[in-house]
């Protein structure tokens, strides 16, 4: 019942700026989205969260997180590799 | 006391005529002829279209003529990449030029609703213009009609374009049998993602623009294999899914694809994950897909490398004999599932 | 062989011979988005046959009953209302028709990807009125407290929300305690979990001797969560596990869990086809009842119901598959959905219709060689 997707924190803007709550960019693989940090307020720039419907839902260790990942990058390798054949 | 009298306004609007579409625009007489000397003539100027005749008059075509026509309502107007106007040249050269053609000229009708600036406007002509001299295809005829303002979509493009087929070309599901490979020239899902990103509701920046382009040129290239080329279509509404769906229809051969060959670029795969959305059935406006013996998959894959839009070009699958005819993803786990057509609108959800 | 395939590979042959040793069992995929993630990583076709998955009531919008959907039509029909929505609703259908017909017909409709976005909507558009639909599990309803906190703190008066979230628990609990489908065990949905914690399903497990692993959703993760689920069954353990530690804790979110029970109170619920559960539903407190469209508005539930000859209930608990229903693939198509289960892109009939029709098993893939 739940897609949450890990993406990266690029900043965050603190609460109490204007009465907002606290919020971070975050980035997903080049897609840049303001996520709530209502939830993990302790989270900061360079974690890696767990996002569902702009939220932030809880920290992901860096490893694994980066590893959901990898398989794009292993893809983009895996065609580059295909397209070079002669 | 203090003054009574008061400063004058710094200086009275321009007139609203000169700043959005009126209805008067359309009334035939000299805003008319004004709107379409200063804002839609000049930008697309060239020898067919000059004459300003009830009809343009085009040069003999011999052999088959291929015809089509299209009409663009996107929203927004516009998102990264692109604009309604570059849709609307891109998406009728493309529908004209997969039928092995080359494309010799289009029509331009446009809805204008009344409240649309000006300057909005000039905008999408740039693009209009800029998109057909990137195709090398000229606009010759066309029309303009205002309507009153309505759900305030501003603007409303209708494209037909017609072009002469290559001698000897013979494009036709009716070619394809099982074994043939099936190409994409390029990433998918770009233009149905870069559209969403800009819509409100869902706004999100991303790297990913659409990708829509005029294919001709890639088309002409692909046509070099020779009669290895069976087939070409371009994905658009209903993705690469709605497009094999109709294929295996059409041939009532199955197919299977592998999803680890499908160029998707990460930022495509991540916004799709992130949105809940399946990059199978997510638009495109600048892709082939290509449908190629086994022997002459290589080739035309080397002749797709070669043009700037074919670079990422991959085979992704084949046709296969199957009963009943369905098309089936490899996936990336190594297991199998179903791919169908989409089923209307994609829309981003929590579950 | 990249290492999730070598995992993938493993882990498959692993379940093959659990299961081959334990015979046949059934588990309940609680969520939606497992069974939909499972089909769609094409895991599914190469489970043991004998390893029965059971869809639960996991689908925020197949368990919405049809009183709430013809609420927020209500509302779309007045004309000085902004009704704001997933998109995951946005073809539900109800007496007024759905969501989607409704704006096809002029009513002021926005899609949101985040609660967020339709609080930014009547902040800038302070004319406008707008009513946001809540809905979805533990894993969303953080999301309604928290907003419900930002719309105070910017004084917002436009806004209001009509409640429909669903806890999981409670329901899960309904369903054992009815004892309809034997059931052996439990895939745990895992971002429900993130917030209420995996010890939340202890007390299930121990009252009700069943098993339950919190899984994720990536393929090798389904898979571990299976193979473990599996060996628990065969050694009869009515344990709780945990196979996706990245994300999910013993204790769950503290901090989401306070939001919870600061703004929003647990309340009984009607959900489609398993009639009201005590405490099942959440209400917001009185301290923020002024942002409860349904006060505010003046809407009353009606009675639900199921289109006539729709099985949608018995779907959701798992009583009937969706061939079972003269409806599927007939007159109820993702195009021409009858009954939520086809609407929502995890309906198990949806699910079904997508992938499951002419659906085959295949071999695992093989093991590689160290």
């Amino acid at each position: 019942m739940c897609l949450g997707v890990p993406g990266r924190i690029m900043e965050v803007s603190p609460a109490g700026a204007d009465k907002r709550e606290a919020t971070a960019a975050v980035d997903f693989q080049g897609s840049r989205v303001e996520v709530s940090l209502s939830l993990v307020p302790e989270a900061k720039a360079g974690d890696w969260v767990l996002v569902h419907a702009g939220y932030a839902l809880t920290l992901l260790p860096e490893d694994e997180a980066a590893e959901t990942w990898r398989w794009l990058e292993l893809a983009e390798v895996k065609q580059e590799i295909d397209r070079g054949r002669p | 006391m203090e003054s009574l009298k008061k400063k004058p306004p710094a200086g009275l609007p321009p007139p609203a005529e000169d700043q959005c579409i009126l209805l008067a625009h359309g009334g035939g007489g000299e805003l008319t002829r004004r709107l379409l000397q200063q804002h839609i003539l000049p930008k697309l100027a060239n020898p067919l279209l000059d004459p300003l005749t009830d009809a343009a008059v085009l040069p003999a075509m011999h052999g088959q003529v291929c015809f089509s026509t299209d009409t663009f309502v996107v929203q927004p107007l516009f998102f990264p990449g692109g604009d309604i106007g570059r849709l609307a040249v891109c998406g009728t050269v493309n529908d004209v030029a997969v039928m092995g053609a080359e494309v010799q000229a289009l029509s331009l009708g446009l809805v204008l609703e009344e409240g649309l600036p000006l300057s909005v406007l000039d905008k999408v002509m740039a693009s209009i213009a800029a998109a057909a001299r990137e195709a090398g295809v000229p606009i010759v005829t066309g029309d303009t009609k205002v309507v009153e303002r309505r759900r305030g979509d501003g603007l409303i493009i209708s494209t037909a374009g017609v072009g002469r087929r290559l001698d000897g070309v013979e494009l036709g599901p009716w070619r394809i049998k099982a074994g043939d490979k099936v190409i994409v020239s390029g990433g998918l899902a770009e233009h149905g993602l870069a559209v969403m990103s800009a819509r409100e509701g869902l706004g999100f920046d991303t790297s990913i623009k659409s990708d829509a382009a005029p294919l001709n040129g890639l088309v002409l290239a692909a046509l070099g294999a020779g009669a290895g080329l069976k087939f070409m279509r371009d994905p658009t509404r209903g993705g690469l899914a709605g497009l094999l769906a109709d294929l295996s229809e059409e041939t009532g051969l199955g197919l299977e694809i592998e999803e680890d060959a499908l160029p998707l670029t990460p930022a495509v795969r991540a916004a799709s994950e992130m949105l809940g959305l399946d990059p199978l059935s997510i638009a495109n406006e600048g892709k082939l897909v290509l449908v190629a013996s086994p022997d002459s998959a290589e080739r035309v894959l080397q002749l797709c490398h070669q043009h700037p839009l074919g670079r990422r070009a991959a085979v992704v699958g084949a046709f296969v004999e199957a009963a009943p005819p369905l098309v089936e993803l490899i996936t990336r786990a190594g297991g199998r599932r179903i791919v169908l057509r989409p089923y209307g609108e994609e829309l981003p959800r929590i579950c | 062989m990249s290492q999730e395939s070598r995992e993938v590979a493993q882990l498959a042959n692993d379940l093959h011979r659990v299961c081959r040793e334990a015979g046949p069992m059934s588990v309940m995929e609680v969520c939606g988005t497992h069974t939909v993630s499972l089909f769609r990583t094409g895991i599914k076709a190469f489970l043991p046959e004998s390893f029965r998955l059971v869809s639960g009531p996991g689908c925020p919008v197949c368990v919405t009953a049809q009183g709430y959907i013809d609420a927020a039509l209500d509302l779309c029909a007045r004309g000085d209302v902004t009704v704001a929505s997933y998109g995951d609703m946005l073809k539900v259908p109800g007496q007024k028709g759905s969501l989607e017909s409704q704006r096809a017909n002029g009513a002021k409709v926005l899609v949101c990807y985040s609660v967020r976005d339709a609080l930014k909507h009547a902040l800038e558009h302070p004319h406008e009125q707008v009513v946001f639909l809540a809905v979805g599990f533990e894993t969303t309803a953080p999301a309604t407290a928290a907003v419900v906190l930002e719309a105070e703190r910017l004084g917002v008066g436009n806004f209001s929300l009509l409640l429909g979230h669903k806890l999981v628990m409670p329901a899960v609990e309904a369903l054992l305690a009815a004892n309809d489908v034997p059931l052996d065990g439990f895939l745990l949905p895992g971002h429900v979990s993130v917030i209420i914690g995996s010890h939340a399903y202890e007390p299930v497990a121990a009252r009700f001797g069943k098993a339950g692993v919190v899984t994720g959703f990536e393929p090798a993760q389904m898979l571990r969560g299976l193979v473990r689920l599996a060996e628990l069954v065969a050694i009869r353990r009515a344990a709780i596990e945990n196979v996706y530690q990245v994300a999910v804790g013993a204790a769950g979110n503290r901090v989401a869990q306070a939001l919870l029970q600061k703004v929003l109170t647990p309340a009984d619920a009607e959900w489609r086809a398993l009639g009201t559960i005590p405490l099942s539903g959440l209400a917001l407190r009185e301290p923020w009842a002024r942002f409860d469209a349904a006060a505010r508005y003046g809407l009353t539930f009606g009675a639900d119901y199921d289109p006539p000859g729709c099985r949608c209930g018995e779907v959701i608990q798992g009583k009937a598959l969706p061939q079972d229903c003269p409806h599927f693939a007939k007159g109820c198509t993702p195009r021409r959905p009858i009954g939520p289960c086809m609407v929502s892109s995890e309906g198990t009939c949806a699910a079904w219709f997508k992938y499951g029709r002419n659906f085959r098993h295949v071999a695992p893939p093989p093991v590689p060689a160290a």
